[in-house]
C-alpha cells in the first residue's frame, strides 16, 4: 500500500471516505435484501445510512482516531508525542492538529466561511422578498433558503466561533500549556465542518434542501423530501463537537489554572466559557434526542410524532416541541455569555479601568445558566400546551432580565470616568451594549404572554432574534476578533476600515432589523415567501438596507484577510491588557509559555498603581516554598498560594 | 481650563434633562405609531393597552443605556497625550448594585401581574357563545358552522356575526357581538390560526383539538394568516374574516345551509 493511504492525511481520508460509502451501500442494501424489501436500492435509505456512517470513516482516514487506536490495540504510544502540535505552513491547519492556537484558528475561518454560506442565503431571501409575489424561487426553495440560513448561522457560526475564540486565548488566559484534551479538542473541530457540508449540500438533494425551518418542527419535518436528514443528521455532527468541547473547557478550567488563579482571579471570559460549557453539557444531548426522534420517524417508521386524526397513531406532536426548545432556548445563552465574557475584556481594557462589580458579574453568569433552563416553554404560548404553564413561564423569563441588567449596568459604570480607547473593538462593544439593550427590551415584551399571543410567529420575533443575536452575539464576535486579531496573527488589522466596517454595519443593522418590528405588529408572518400588497414598501426599505449590511461583511473580510497578509507587525500587547494572553509574544510561542507563569492579583487591576495580574518569574513567591511544599503542584493548592490572606493564616 | 473628565452636579442635571426630553419625545413616536392594524375585538384593545404600557416602560430603558454610553464616549474619550493614563480603580459600589438588582426586580413583578391580569381577562369565557370549528390544512383554512337546518357545513373564510352598537354598518362601524370560541384541529402538520386585527392566534396541532376565544367589536373584512411554517404554500395560506351585522349573518347562513342540504 503506498505511504500516502497508510499515514493519517487528506489521502487516507479520501480512500476511507469511498470505503465509508461503500461500507453503508453495502450494509443498506444487504438489510433490504435479507427483508426482501423492494426496490433493493433505495435511494433515500441508502443517503441516510451514508450521511451518518460515511463521515466517521472521513475522521478514521484523517487520523483523528489514529492515536486512540494504538492506545487501544496495545500498539507503543508516546505520551510526549507532539508530531501533530502546532503549525509551520498554512497546509498544518488542514490536518488534525493538537495545538488548541490552531485549532482555535481553525474554528473561526471554517465558521466565517459558513457564516458568507449563510449570509449569502440571507442576502437571497432578502431579493425574494424584495416585492409581494413570487420572484426567482418557489415556495420551497425560499422556505429552503432561510432553514438553512439560519441552520447555518446558529450551527455553524455562532456557537462555534465562541468556541473557536475561547479555543485559542481560554488557555492562555488561565496560563495553561493546551487545553486539558488536545487530541479530543482536534477531533470537536472536525466534526464541525461535517456539519456544515451536510447542511450546505441539501441543496444538491432530489427535493431540494431541508425546509421546515431550523426549529424542524414534527410532522412537517418528517414528513418532508430526504434533504431535511441533512439538518437532522447535521446538527448530530455539530452537537457532539459542542458537547466535546464544553467538556474540554470544564475540565481545563477547573485542573489547569496556573498557580494563584483562583475562580475569583479568572478573567470573566473564563467565567463565561465556564458557565456556557455548563450549558452545553447539559442541554445539547437534548437537541440529539430530539432529532433522533425525527430521524427514527423517518428512516424506520417509529411515529413518535404521527398523530394523524382518527387514526390509530398516537404520536405526540407538541413533546417534540418541548425536548427541542429544552435545549432551543438554553442555546440563545450559549449563544450569547461568551460574548459577555468578550465585551467584559474589551470594556475594562479599553475603558482603563476595573471591571465593574466583578462578583456579580460572575454570579449574574451563573444565574442566567440556572434561569436558562426554567424558561424552554415561552416558545411555545400558542402552541397548544397546558394553560397553567404559561404564567410560571412568563415569570422566569422575565426575571432573567435582573441578571442581565445587572450585567448592562456594571459596563455602563465601567465605562464612567474611564479613559475610553475607541478602537474598533471597543465601537463594537458600545455598538453591542446599546444594541443588546433593544433585543433585550423586545425580548421582556415576548415574555408577556397576552403580547406574546400577538407577536408570535410574526416578523416582530424576526427583529427581536436579530438584535439579540446579531447586535447581541455577531456585534461581540466582531469585538473579540479585531481584539484578538493581532495575538492570532501576530499582525495589526486596518483600524480605519474596522472603523467603517462598525459604522455600515450599525447604521445597516439597524435600518434592516428595526423596520421589522413594525412589519410584524402589522400583521406580517414570518417564514413567507409571499406577503400582502400593505407590507410591500417596508419590506423593499428592508431588502435594500440588508444589501448594504451584506456589503458591510465583505468590507470586514476584506480588512482580515489582507491584514494577515500584508498587515504591520504586532507587538506583545497592542492594548495594554493585563491578562495573562498579552503577556506573550503575538502570536504566543508553540506550547504558549516558556515558563508557568503564577497568577498574583486580579484580572483588571487597571488604574491600581504598580498591580499585576501575573508574573513569570521562574521564582516561586515564598509562601509556596514554606507553606506547601509537597502539594504545590495541584491546582487547587497552587491556586491559593500566593495570596496575601494565605500567607497570614499559614504563618 | 476645567478638567473634562470631572463630572459635575450640572453635567448631571444636563444628563437628566436630555434623558427625560428623549424618552418623551421616545414615547411619543411609540404611541403614536399605528402599530396594530385594526381594533376589532375587545382582546384586541386589552393587548394594545399593555403594548402602551410596555413602550412607556422600555423607552427610558434604552435611553437610559444610551445616553450613559453617549456621554461616556464623549466626556472619558482618550484625549491626545492620554495614550499611558489609567481610569480610577473603582471596583464596585454595593449600594449601586442592589439598587440596580432592586428596581427591576420590582418592575419585573409589576409587569407580570399586570400581564397575568390582561391575560385572565382575554381568556374569559362568556355565557353568550357562537362555536366554530377551524381546521388547519396544506394550505388552506375550512371553517365548520352549524347550519339553519341544523347541518354542518364548511366554507374557506370565517364568518361572524356581530350586532352594530350604532346606525352605521361599513367596514369598521362598532358593533358588540357574541363571543366566538373556536375548537381548532389540523389535518396534516401544524398550522396557526392568527386574526391580526383581532390579537387571537392559537395553534392547530394534529391529534389534538386546540381553543381560542375572540370578542368581536367592528363590522368588516379582516385578514385570516396561518403563522406557522407549514410547507411549500405557507405564504399563501391566508383568509378573511367577515365581521357580518345579524341579518347580513342569517342572510348567509340561509344560502349556505340551502346549498349544503341540495
Amino acid at each position: 500500500m503506498p505511504v500516502q493511504l497508510r499515514q493519517p492525511g487528506w489521502y487516507r481520508a479520501a480512500a476511507f471516505t469511498v470505503l465509508g460509502l461503500a461500507f453503508c451501500l453495502a450494509l443498506t442494501t444487504g438489510i433490504r435484501a435479507a427483508y426482501g424489501y423492494d426496490p433493493l436500492f433505495d435511494f433515500d435509505a441508502i443517503a441516510i445510512v451514508s450521511m451518518i456512517g460515511t463521515p466517521l470513516f472521513f475522521l478514521v482516514g484523517l487520523g483523528a482516531f489514529d492515536y486512540w487506536f494504538y492506545w487501544a490495540a496495545g500498539k507503543p504510544t508516546r505520551a510526549e508525542d507532539h508530531s501533530s502540535h502546532g503549525a509551520n505552513s498554512w497546509k498544518d491547519y488542514f490536518k488534525v492538529n493538537t495545538d488548541h492556537k490552531v485549532i482555535g484558528i481553525q474554528y473561526v475561518c471554517t465558521t466565517f466561511f459558513f457564516m458568507l454560506i449563510g449570509g449569502l442565503l440571507a442576502m437571497m431571501v432578502r431579493a425574494e422578498l424584495a416585492t409581494p409575489g413570487s420572484q426567482f424561487v418557489d415556495g420551497q426553495d425560499y422556505n429552503s433558503l432561510f432553514s438553512v440560513h439560519a441552520s447555518l448561522m446558529i450551527f455553524l457560526f455562532v456557537v462555534p466561533v465562541f468556541a473557536g475564540l475561547a479555543n485559542y486565548v481560554l488557555p492562555l488566559m488561565i496560563g495553561a500549556p493546551d487545553m486539558a484534551f488536545p487530541r479530543l479538542n482536534a477531533l470537536s473541530f472536525w466534526l464541525l465542518p461535517i456539519a456544515g457540508i451536510l447542511m450546505s449540500i441539501s441543496f444538491f438533494m432530489p427535493g431540494g434542501a431541508f425546509a421546515s425551518g431550523w426549529t424542524a418542527y414534527a410532522p412537517l419535518s418528517t414528513t418532508q423530501p430526504i434533504g431535511q436528514m441533512c439538518f437532522t443528521i447535521g446538527v448530530q455532527f455539530a452537537g457532539a463537537s459542542s458537547i466535546a468541547t464544553a467538556l474540554n473547557f470544564l475540565v481545563t478550567i477547573i485542573t489547569m489554572r496556573a498557580p494563584g488563579m483562583s475562580f475569583w482571579r479568572m478573567p470573566l471570559l473564563v467565567w463565561a466559557n465556564f458557565a456556557t460549557s455548563l450549558l452545553v453539557v447539559i442541554a445539547t444531548p437534548f437537541i440529539a434526542a430530539s432529532q433522533f426522534f425525527i430521524l427514527l420517524d423517518v428512516a424506520l417508521g417509529f411515529n413518535f410524532f404521527n398523530a394523524t386524526i382518527g387514526g390509530e397513531r398516537q404520536g405526540n406532536v407538541i413533546m417534540y416541541q418541548h425536548v427541542f426548545w429544552f435545549y432551543s432556548h438554553p442555546a440563545v445563552y450559549i449563544m450569547m455569555l461568551p460574548g459577555f465574557g468578550i465585551v467584559s475584556e474589551i470594556l475594562s481594557a479599553k475603558s482603563r479601568k476595573p471591571i465593574f462589580g466583578y462578583r456579580m458579574m460572575a454570579f449574574s453568569l451563573l444565574a442566567i445558566v440556572l434561569l436558562g433552563f426554567t424558561v424552554w416553554a415561552h416558545h411555545m404560548f400558542v402552541s397548544g400546551m397546558q394553560n397553567w404553564i404559561r404564567i410560571p413561564m412568563m415569570v422566569t423569563t422575565a426575571i432573567i432580565a435582573v441578571p442581565t441588567g445587572i450585567k448592562i449596568f456594571s459596563w455602563l459604570a465601567t465605562l464612567w470616568k474611564g479613559v475610553l480607547h475607541l478602537d474598533t473593538p471597543m465601537l463594537f462593544s458600545l455598538g453591542f451594549l446599546t444594541m443588546f439593550t433593544l433585543g433585550g427590551i423586545s425580548g421582556v415584551t415576548l415574555a408577556i404572554v397576552p403580547f406574546d399571543i400577538y407577536a408570535s410567529d410574526t416578523y416582530y420575533i424576526v427583529a427581536h432574534i436579530h438584535y439579540v443575536l446579531y447586535g447581541g452575539s455577531v456585534f461581540t464576535i466582531y469585538a473579540g476578533v479585531y481584539y484578538w486579531f493581532p495575538k492570532m496573527t501576530g499582525r495589526m488589522y486596518n483600524e480605519a476600515m474596522g472603523k467603517l466596517h462598525f459604522w455600515m454595519t450599525l447604521i445597516f443593522f439597524n435600518l434592516t432589523f428595526a423596520p421589522m418590528h413594525v412589519v410584524g405588529m402589522q400583521g406580517m408572518p414570518r417564514r413567507v415567501a409571499d406577503y400582502a400588497e400593505q407590507f410591500a414598501p417596508w419590506n423593499l426599505a428592508i431588502s435594500i438596507a440588508s444589501f448594504g449590511l451584506g456589503l458591510s461583511t465583505l468590507i470586514f473580510i476584506y480588512n482580515m484577510v489582507n491584514s494577515w497578509r500584508n498587515g504591520p507587525k504586532a507587538e506583545a500587547n497592542p492594548h495594554r491588557a493585563l491578562t495573562i494572553e498579552w503577556q506573550v509574544s503575538s502570536p504566543p510561542p508553540i506550547f504558549n509559555f516558556d515558563s508557568i507563569p503564577t497568577v498574583v492579583g486580579g484580572p483588571y487591576e487597571y488604574g491600581v498603581p504598580g498591580a499585576v495580574h501575573a508574573v513569570f518569574d521562574a521564582k516561586k513567591p515564598e509562601p509556596v516554598a514554606v507553606g506547601a511544599p509537597a502539594e504545590a503542584e495541584t491546582a487547587e493548592v497552587g491556586a491559593d498560594a500566593g495570596s496575601p490572606e494565605d500567607q497570614e493564616t499559614k504563618d | 481650563m476645567k478638567n473634562p473628565r470631572e463630572v459635575t452636579r450640572a453635567d448631571v442635571v444636563r444628563m437628566v434633562v436630555i434623558g427625560t426630553i428623549a424618552s418623551a419625545v421616545g414615547i411619543a413616536i411609540g404611541l403614536w405609531i399605528d402599530w396594530f392594524p385594526a381594533h376589532a375585538s375587545t382582546q384586541i384593545d386589552s393587548i394594545s393597552a399593555f403594548y402602551d404600557f410596555l413602550i412607556i416602560l422600555s423607552v427610558p430603558v434604552f435611553v437610559l443605556v444610551t445616553t450613559i454610553v453617549l456621554f461616556s464616549v464623549i466626556r472619558f474619550r482618550m484625549r491626545p497625550g492620554e495614550e499611558e493614563v489609567d481610569g480610577p480603580p473603582t471596583h464596585g459600589n454595593t449600594r449601586l448594585e442592589v439598587i440596580w438588582t432592586a428596581i427591576p426586580s420590582v418592575v419585573v413583578a409589576c409587569l407580570c401581574v399586570y400581564a397575568a391580569n390582561v391575560l385572565s381577562d382575554i381568556d374569559q369565557a362568556q355565557a353568550n357563545q357562537v362555536k366554530v370549528t377551524a381546521w388547519g390544512q396544506q394550505f388552506m383554512w375550512q371553517f365548520e358552522y352549524s347550519g339553519a337546518n341544523g347541518k354542518r357545513f364548511l366554507d374557506d373564510e370565517l364568518y361572524i356575526e356581530c350586532t352594530p352598537t350604532g346606525t352605521q354598518t361599513g367596514q369598521g362601524a362598532p358593533c358588540k357581538g357574541p363571543q366566538v370560541a373556536f375548537d381548532i384541529k389540523a389535518v396534516d402538520v401544524i398550522h396557526s390560526l392568527w386574526l391580526p386585527s383581532m390579537a387571537m392566534k392559537q395553534d392547530a396541532v394534529p391529534g389534538i383539538t386546540t381553543h381560542t376565544k375572540i370578542n368581536p367589536t367592528r363590522l368588516g373584512m379582516y385578514p385570516v394568516v396561518c403563522t406557522e411554517l407549514c410547507g411549500i404554500g405557507h405564504g399563501i395560506m391566508r383568509s378573511t374574516v367577515h365581521v357580518l351585522t345579524p341579518a347580513q349573518y342569517s342572510a348567509w347562513l340561509q344560502k349556505k345551509s340551502k346549498a349544503a342540504a341540495s
